[in-house]
C-alpha cells in the first residue's frame, strides 16, 4: 500500500519527465504524444537535411566547376566541367597536376545524383505535376497517380465485396469455415504475381489483369482475417443474446455483425495498405501503367528528384487515407472510444466550472 | 476458546413467522422443476473417460421464490444453471419451466452472467431494449418499460452511456434490468457479483433484494459466498463435488425483510455454520479445489 502511494507521488514529480515517458506500457499524456509524433517525422527529415546540406557529412563526390589543365596527360584527365567525380579520383588528379604546377581541378563537394536534397524533392513535388512528360503520349504524374488509385480502389472493392461476406460466414458457421478455409489457406501462399501471366492471357492488356492481381493479393488474406475477427466476438455475448430470445438470424445480424464491425474496420485499414504493396507488381505486368510506369520512366531519365517526389506522394496518400479512416472510425464506433455526445457535454461543463466548485463537487 | 462459545439455535428451528412464510411458499405454483438431472462430460483424464458434473439433481422452484445454489468451485453450479438456461443439454433427466420441458435457450429464462455480457455497441437503454426488440416490440411502450426498469435499478441518468463507461456494479444492474425487461418466468444468475469488490457486492445484494421484491420475480442464484446465499435466499441448495449432487436443501430460518444487521443473528450464524460444515468437509478432500474462475 505504502509503496503504491510512494510510486504515485514519485511519478507525479516533474523532475523525471523522461523516466515518466519511458514507463512500461504507460500511456503518454496528450502533449508528449503530440511532440513525439512530430519527432517521428522530424528526425528522419533532419537527418536527410544534415546529409544533404552539411558539406562534411558524407558528400563523397565533387561537382567539377573547373576541370584544371586538361592538356596535362594522366590516368584521370577525362574530368570535365559539370561531371560528378569521386573524391579520391579528384585528389589523385590534383596530385598529377600539382607535380607540373598546372591549374588544379576545383569544384563543390556533392552527394551522388541518387541522393536528392529536400529542396530539390520539394521543388519536384510541384514541378512534377506541372511538367509535361518527356515523350508525347506518356502520362502526367497526376494522371498516373489517379490511374494507380483507380486500380487499387477496384481491386480492393471487389476483394471486399466477396471477402467480407465470405469471411463473416466462415467466422459465424464452423460448417463454412471448414468448407472454405483449408483451400483458401492453400491458395494464399501462392504469391499474387505468379498469376500475372495467366491474368494477362485471360483478361487482355487493360486494367483488368492489374485489378485481378490486387484482388488475388488481398482477397484470400481478407477472408481468413475477417473470419478470425468475426470469431473473436465473445461466445458469452451470443449466449446472453440467446437467453434474451434472439433467433439464429437475429444472432447473426444483432450480435455477430455489430460485434465484429469495429475489428473488421481495422482489418480493412491494414489490408488497404497491403493492396498498395501489390500495386507495383500489378502495374508492371503487361503494359506498364500508373505510378509505377511513371517512376520507371523518371528513373530512366535519371530524374531522381521526381522519383523521390513520387515516393513521398505515395506515402502521403497512404498516410492521409489511413488517418482519415482512423478519425472516421472514432465517430463510427463511439462505444470503442467513449465519445458520446453526453460525455463530451459533461467534460465541457466540468471544464467550465471554476476550480473551487469542482473540488466541492467531488 | 470453545468454552465461551455462544449457544446458537439449530438452523432447523424456525420461528413461527418463518414457518408461516414457507407454508405460504408451498402453496404457490411450481415454476421450475428439475428431475433426475445428470450431466456428464467426456474427460480423457478420468479412468472411465467420463466426468460426472451433475448426478441425479432434483428440486423445485416456486413462484417468486429466491433460491440459491451453493457449493465448492467445480462442483457443477455453472453447469446446472446453463442446463436450466438451455445453453447446455442434460445427459439425463428433465428440466421443465411451467411444466414444459426445456429444449434450448429462450426469453422465459433470463440470465445474468458473472462476466458482464452487455453488448458494448449498444447504449445502456438499448441493451435493456434488446430482448423486447428481438420480440419485434419497438414502440414507445417498450421504450417506457425499459426506462421503468432502468429507474428500478437506479440507472436513469446513465441511459445514454455505453457499457465501457460504467463500473462493474452498474454493468450488472444493467444486465439485471436487461433480463427483467423480457418479463422472464425465472431469472438465472451465475455468480453475478463474483467479480465485484466487497463494498460494491454488499450494495448490489441490497439492490437485488429490492428489485426482487418490487419486480415479483423468481430467482435461481448461484454463488460460492455463504453470507450472500443466506442474506438473499429463501432456500439454499447445497451441492457437493465429484460427482455434483445435492447434499442438503436448507430453508433459511432468517425472517424477511432482511437487513445487514441480521448477519450476526443466531439463526444467520447457525445457518452459516451448517453450510460451512457441508461445504468445507467436501472442499478438504484432495481432488477438489482449483480456481474459482470457470
Ligand atoms: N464444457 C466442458 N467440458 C468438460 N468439462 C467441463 C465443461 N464444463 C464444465 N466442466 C467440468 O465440470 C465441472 C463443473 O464445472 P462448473 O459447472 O463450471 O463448476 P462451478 O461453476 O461449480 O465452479 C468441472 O469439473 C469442470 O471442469
Ligand atoms: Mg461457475
Amino acid at each position: 500500500m505504502t509503496s503504491q502511494s510512494e510510486t504515485s507521488r514519485r511519478t507525479a514529480l516533474p523532475s523525471e519527465p523522461l523516466a515518466r515517458m519511458l514507463g512500461v506500457r504507460k500511456p503518454l499524456d496528450a502533449q508528449a504524444r503530440f511532440w513525439i509524433g512530430v519527432l517521428a517525422f522530424a528526425l528522419p527529415f533532419l537527418s536527410w537535411c544534415a546529409i544533404s546540406y552539411v558539406p562534411f557529412i558524407w558528400h563523397p563526390q565533387i561537382l567539377v566547376e573547373d576541370a584544371g589543365d586538361s592538356k596535362i596527360p594522366g590516368q584521370n584527365n577525362y574530368i570535365a566541367v559539370g561531371d560528378r567525380v569521386d573524391l579520391d579520383v579528384v585528389i589523385s588528379r590534383n596530385r598529377d597536376l600539382d607535380a607540373v604546377h598546372a591549374r588544379r581541378v576545383t569544384g563543390q563537394r556533392v552527394n551522388p545524383i541518387y541522393l536528392q536534397s529536400p529542396h530539390a524533392v520539394a521543388r519536384a513535388m510541384y514541378t512534377a505535376f506541372t511538367t509535361a512528360p518527356e515523350r508525347d503520349g506518356d502520362a502526367w504524374l497526376h494522371e498516373s497517380l489517379l490511374q494507380s488509385c483507380k486500380v487499387i480502389f477496384w481491386g480492393f472493392f471487389w476483394s471486399a465485396v466477396f471477402g467480407l461476406p465470405l469471411g463473416v460466414l466462415c467466422g459465424t458457421f464452423p460448417f463454412f469455415a471448414r468448407l472454405f478455409e483449408p483451400f483458401i489457406d492453400f491458395v494464399r501462399y501462392m504469391p499474387a504475381p505468379v498469376f500475372g501471366a495467366l491474368a494477362l492471357t485471360v483478361l487482355g492488356l487493360n486494367d483488368a489483369p492489374k485489378i485481378t492481381i490486387i484482388f488475388i493479393g488481398t482477397f484470400f488474406q481478407m477472408v481468413l482475417i475477417v473470419s478470425n475477427t468475426t470469431r473473436s466476438v465473445e461466445v458469452s455475448l451470443l449466449q446472453a443474446a440467446q437467453t434474451l430470445g434472439a433467433s439464429k438470424r437475429q444472432l447473426v445480424w444483432n450480435v455477430v455483425v455489430p460485434g465484429a464491425v469495429p475489428g473488421l474496420y481495422r482489418d480493412m485499414r491494414i489490408l488497404l495498405g497491403w493492396a498498395w504493396t501489390y500495386l507495383v507488381v500489378a502495374e508492371l505486368i503487361g503494359e506498364k501503367s500508373g505510378l509505377s510506369a511513371w517512376l520507371y520512366q523518371q528513373q530512366r531519365y535519371r530524374h531522381f528528384d521526381n522519383v523521390y517526389a513520387a515516393i513521398v506522394i505515395i506515402g502521403l496518400v497512404g498516410l492521409i487515407t489511413d488517418q482519415f479512416l482512423a478519425v472516421a472510425g472514432r465517430y463510427l464506433f463511439p462505444w470503442e472510444t467513449g465519445q458520446t455526445k453526453l460525455v463530451r457535454v459533461i467534460r465541457a461543463m466540468r471544464r467550465a466550472l471554476p476550480q473551487r466548485a469542482r473540488l466541492a463537487g467531488t | 476458546m470453545s468454552d465461551d462459545r455462544i449457544q446458537l439455535p439449530s438452523y432447523l428451528d424456525h420461528v413461527p413467522e418463518v414457518l408461516e412464510y414457507f407454508a405460504e411458499i408451498d402453496q404457490r405454483k411450481v415454476v421450475l422443476s428439475i428431475e433426475h438431472l445428470c450431466r456428464e462430460f467426456d474427460s480423457p483424464d478420468s479412468p472411465n473417460g467420463k466426468l460426472v458434473a451433475l448426478s441425479d439433481i432434483n428440486f423445485e422452484v416456486r413462484r417468486n421464490e429466491f433460491i440459491s445454489v451453493i457449493g465448492p468451485s467445480g462442483c457443477g453450479k455453472s453447469t446446472l444453471i446453463r442446463v436450466v438456461a438451455g445453453l447446455e443439454e442434460p445427459s439425463g433427466g428433465i428440466v421443465a419451466v411451467d411444466g414444459v420441458p426445456v429444449t434450448g435457450p429462450g426469453a422465459d429464462r433470463g440470465m445474468v452472467f458473472q462476466n458482464y455480457t452487455l453488448f458494448p455497441w449498444l447504449t445502456v437503454r438499448k441493451n435493456v431494449l434488446f430482448g423486447p426488440k428481438m420480440k419485434g416490440l419497438r414502440d414507445d411502450k417498450a421504450m417506457k418499460a425499459a426506462d421503468e426498469w432502468l429507474k428500478l435499478v437506479g440507472l436513469t441518468d446513465f441511459a445514454e452511456l455505453y457499457p465501457a463507461q460504467l463500473s462493474g456494479g452498474m454493468k450488472q444492474r444493467v444486465a439485471i434490468a436487461r433480463a427483467l425487461a423480457n418479463d422472464p418466468r425465472i431469472l438465472l444468475m451465475d455468480e453475478p457479483f463474483g467479480a465485484l469488490d466487497a463494498q460494491t457486492r454488499a450494495s448490489m445484494q441490497a439492490h437485488l433484494l429490492r428489485i426482487w421484491a418490487a419486480a415479483g420475480v423468481t430467482v435461481l442464484f448461484i454463488t460460492h459466498d455463504l453470507d450472500e446465499a443466506i442474506y438473499l435466499s429463501d432456500r439454499i441448495v447445497v451441492l457437493g463435488a465429484r460427482p455434483g449432487r445435492i447434499l442438503e436443501v436448507i430453508e433459511v430460518p432468517v425472517a424477511r425483510p432482511r437487513s445487514p444487521e441480521q448477519f450476526l443473528s443466531g439463526h444467520f450464524l447457525a445457518t452459516k455454520k451448517r453450510l460451512e460444515e457441508l461445504i468445507h468437509r467436501r472442499e478438504n478432500t484432495p481432488n477438489s479445489g482449483g480456481s474459482m474462475h470457470d
